[in-house]
């Protein structure tokens, strides 16, 4: 059987924790704040301000019990934000600036 | 490009993950097992590199079959798990 002790929290294929839970096959209907976070990483890519790798290394680095919690665009976003604050594209002061406006 | 169509290959037994930050693309349920080689996919960027805006080497790619029981001991018998790896992470049995 596989150690799954050491694996990270995103790691999840053929851990045997999620071996009875039925897989959620759904169509998920898009929201607007989806939309928009897909666009802007798309931007950022073609501007060639983040890679896939570096936008997956963001979403692998969301502690395990956030990570569980957050929904599919919503672990884009904090990587997208993870990375524009490490590259200083976006300083932290301009990211809470933003935050109070909405 | 290290190794051909048919090799025996190990996957390493390494955990990075567990020394700090990194991107690895390596599943956890490989380490220290046993596969063969199908077939060489091209060289790329290292990914573990690009992750973190580092300069990346380019790597051999390949799919490496695994018989599932290696896996899961409850797999099926003729069953086989085909994933893509990168050549720094098998080594010869």
């Amino acid at each position: 059987m596989a150690d799954d002790t050491k694996r990270s929290p995103h790691d999840l294929g053929g851990v045997a924790k999620f071996m009875c839970e039925a897989v959620d096959i759904e169509p998920h209907a898009l929201t607007a704040f989806d939309r928009e976070v897909d666009a802007l990483s798309g931007v950022l890519r073609a501007k060639q301000m983040m890679t896939v790798d570096e936008m997956r290394r963001g979403i692998e680095a969301i502690p395990e019990a956030e990570y569980h919690r957050l929904s599919y665009y919503r672990r884009w976003i904090r990587s997208l934000a993870d990375n524009l604050l490490r590259k200083g594209i976006v300083t932290e002061a301009e990211l809470r600036a933003a935050l109070e406006e909405t | 490009m290290r190794f051909s169509p048919g090799d025996a290959v190990t996957v390493k037994d390494d955990w990075p993950e567990t020394r700090g930050p990194v991107h690895i693309r390596t599943p956890h349920y490989l380490r220290g097992h046993k596969g063969r080689i199908l077939r060489y996919l091209g060289h790329y960027p290292n990914p573990e590199d690009l992750a973190f805006a580092r300069p990346a080497a380019e790597r051999s790619l390949y799919h490496v079959a695994f018989p599932m029981q290696e896996l899961w001991p409850d797999g099926g018998k003729d069953d086989e798990v085909v994933v893509e790896i990168y050549e720094h992470w098998l080594d010869q049995p």
